[in-house]
């Protein structure tokens, strides 16, 4: 089990606006009649993205509200689910995947890029505040590794120096372009691919 | 080496675009309605023959499933799910699928949901993969669009709707049962079964669940019919398959192939071999990391299939395979597994959330050789008190990588931990820590 708290510093209300309550009932409308719980998870997301990439215990009480639900329900799954962020991750969230098949292509080598360039710690908010890392479980480009995913984009086939220079990109503001870093294309075999030449080469 | 026209993924490397018409010249969309008017019995018997067998890990034969769904809908409507929670170490061929064959997976849904009556179908995708389920959106919109979905869908007569629903990180989630929870808005913990949910699944009502490559081979295997898919492979391990080699390769890469391929051969061929030769080669883990790791001599011969890796005591799984070379240490890989699984534990049941702790920290200390003689036989009673005593797969999942390790590489671990607590007092061996104290204080 992971064990995760909510943050010390909680803001006192929060409420959708008008662009992430119109996704919400767009959301709920998937769902069966009466099944609105459903949705909470599609909800929790939207907070989140709206507050600054992380879920406040007050977003939580305005989803169950909003959903009829018990709060303890909605607490149950923010705190169940790790892509919630119960705490402040800044504007960049760097996740560096250290799960045994990246480990073995040296997924340490990523970790200690972010150690140099964002903070000491794991879950600690850089110097400007603009963003965090941390080391997660399995995010499934296994044939990629290693990688790193920020934000909602995964940036693939990484070595330290690659990801010192993705670092600098997200320090100074800029978002880097996703996907491989050593060029290849997609999941290929690089430079040995033997399967479908005719569609390659078409 | 499959032939390229046998190959049912095309578009694997997306060299042509995965979009609808791009997806209609590979031969999607092209006649769903001459399929399904041949009814729902020839459909399952078709595919019963094919032999086809979930991919999703279990290798459940997916014909087989699909006729427990109640032949007459009651009062309670069927669901069709398609889970695409792919979070297996070593796994990332769902992925593929979802960002650049999501028409196969599409109209896979249309003739599974008329298979087993079902007018909706939610699709369960991780929620790390959001920008790939957004590709996925846009084929589901698109199909809106050409009036391949709805209602009516394609032409045959069968109102369908899809729906994507994002998970939230949990590998649990990828379990039947725990991903029927999550879609229902509750954290993702298994159910008991039985009551199976082909009876009472999702909302309490008949929910047949898939794995996103098994529903995605469906309209292939309908077109070109059960006699060719079963012609591939061998017996009861029929059909293509796509492989994901990872780890010390030289091409790491997802290829799809013919069932019963050597391992050599995949290495070999598609992955460039191991890195510093096939004689550095330590070990593979055959399909994914809850798989029991086979080491190099058994390699050798090995076949990829379901009913082949059971003869080497592991499994064919989700046919992620992760090749380790000599140059790592099998300990440290094992036991970092293990903190996967102590890490993505989901709490409910006591062997399982203590058990898988347990086994880290010891794999831990193994690593480092700070365990004494008498704890890797411990190591072995803590795994077989999991395994078996779970409402889920997830006891044995955790605890066969670890049962693989002792079974293959005990020697190495007993070399390295001789420690005798009785002579060496000095070591401060903490058999049972809180595993919440160790736990990441700012997490």
């Amino acid at each position: 089990m992971s064990l995760r708290r909510p943050a010390k510093d909680q803001p006192e209300s929060f409420e959708f606006n008008t662009s992430s309550l119109e996704a919400a009932n767009v959301i709920v409308a998937k769902y069966p009649k009466g099944k609105q719980q459903s949705a909470v998870m599609a909800l929790l997301y939207i907070a989140q993205k709206q507050n600054n990439n992380w879920i406040p215990l007050a977003a939580m009480k305005y989803i169950a509200k909003f959903l009829d639900m018990p709060y303890i329900k909605v607490y149950e799954v923010a705190t169940f689910y790790t892509m919630y962020n119960l705490a402040p991750v800044g504007k960049y969230f760097v996740q560096v995947c250290t799960t045994t098949p990246c480990m073995i292509r040296g997924a340490n080598q990523l970790v200690e890029a972010c150690k140099e360039k964002i903070s000491e710690n794991e879950c600690e908010l850089s110097n400007d505040k603009s963003c965090s890392w941390m080391e997660v479980e399995c995010l499934g480009a296994c044939v990629n590794a290693p990688m790193m995913q920020i934000n909602d984009d995964y940036y693939e086939d990484l070595d330290k120096q690659k990801t010192l220079d993705i670092l600098d990109k997200i320090l100074n503001g800029e978002t880097p372009k996703p996907g491989s870093y050593r060029g290849r294309v997609n999941n290929e075999p690089e430079n040995n691919r033997k399967t479908l030449m005719d569609l390659k080469n078409a | 080496m499959l032939k390229d026209q046998d190959r049912i993924f095309q578009n694997l490397y997306n060299d042509k675009g995965s979009d609808v018409t791009s997806s209609q010249e590979r031969g999607d969309w092209v006649n769903t309605k001459e399929i399904t008017d041949k009814g729902r019995d020839w459909i399952i018997n078709e595919i019963k023959e094919s032999q086809l067998r979930g991919r999703g890990g279990a290798g459940f034969p997916t014909g087989l499933k699909w006729s427990f769904a109640p032949k007459e809908v009651g009062s309670r409507p069927h669901y069709l799910v398609i889970n695409g929670d792919e979070s297996e170490p070593g796994t990332c061929k769902d992925r593929d699928i979802l960002r650049f064959e999501p028409h196969k997976l599409i109209e896979g849904c249309l003739i599974a949901s008329y298979a087993v009556q079902a007018h909706v179908c939610y699709i369960y995708i991780r929620g790390e993969y959001f920008v790939d389920g957004q590709k996925l959106q846009a084929a589901i919109d698109e199909a809106y669009e050409k009036k391949l979905l709805g209602k009516n869908a394609a032409g045959t007569g069968w109102d369908l709707d899809i729906y994507i629903h994002y998970g939230a990180g949990a590998y649990i989630c990828g379990e039947e049962t725990a991903l029927l929870e999550s879609l229902e808005g509750k954290k993702g913990q298994p159910r008991l079964k039985p009551p199976f949910p082909a009876l009472i699944g999702l909302y309490g009502c008949p929910t047949i669940i898939n794995n996103v490559e098994t529903i995605a081979v469906v309209p292939t295997i309908l077109r070109r019919g059960a006699k060719w898919f079963a012609s591939l492979g061998r017996e009861k391990n029929t059909g293509t398959k796509i492989f994901c080699i990872s780890g010390n390769v030289n091409n790491p890469c997802n290829v799809e192939e013919e069932m019963s391929i050597p391992l050599k051969e995949l290495i070999e061929v598609h992955a460039g071999g191991v890195v510093g030769g096939w004689e550095n080669l330590q070990a593979v883990i055959p399909g994914g990391s809850s798989m029991p790791l086979i080491p190099k001599e058994r390699c050798e011969t090995l076949k990829m299939d379901f009913d082949a890796c059971v003869e080497e005591k592991s499994g064919l799984g989700t046919a992620g395979i992760v090749v380790i070379n000599k140059d790592q240490d099998i300990i440290k890989c094992m036991a970092r597994i293990a903190r996967f699984y102590k890490h993505e534990s989901c709490g409910q049941c006591t062997p399982c959330r203590e058990g898988s702790g347990w086994m880290w920290r010891m794999l831990e200390r193994m690593a480092k050789g700070d365990a004494t003689k008498d704890e890797v036989d411990m190591l072995g009673d803590v795994t077989n008190q999991i395994a078996g005593h779970t409402i889920c797969a997830f006891g044995e999942g955790s605890s066969w990588p670890v049962q693989g390790l002792l079974r293959h590489f005990k020697k190495e671990i007993v070399k390295r931990n001789n420690l005798d607590p009785i002579v060496q007092k000095k070591n401060n061996i903490p058999y049972l820590v809180d595993q919440h104290l160790l736990d990441k204080k700012n997490a």
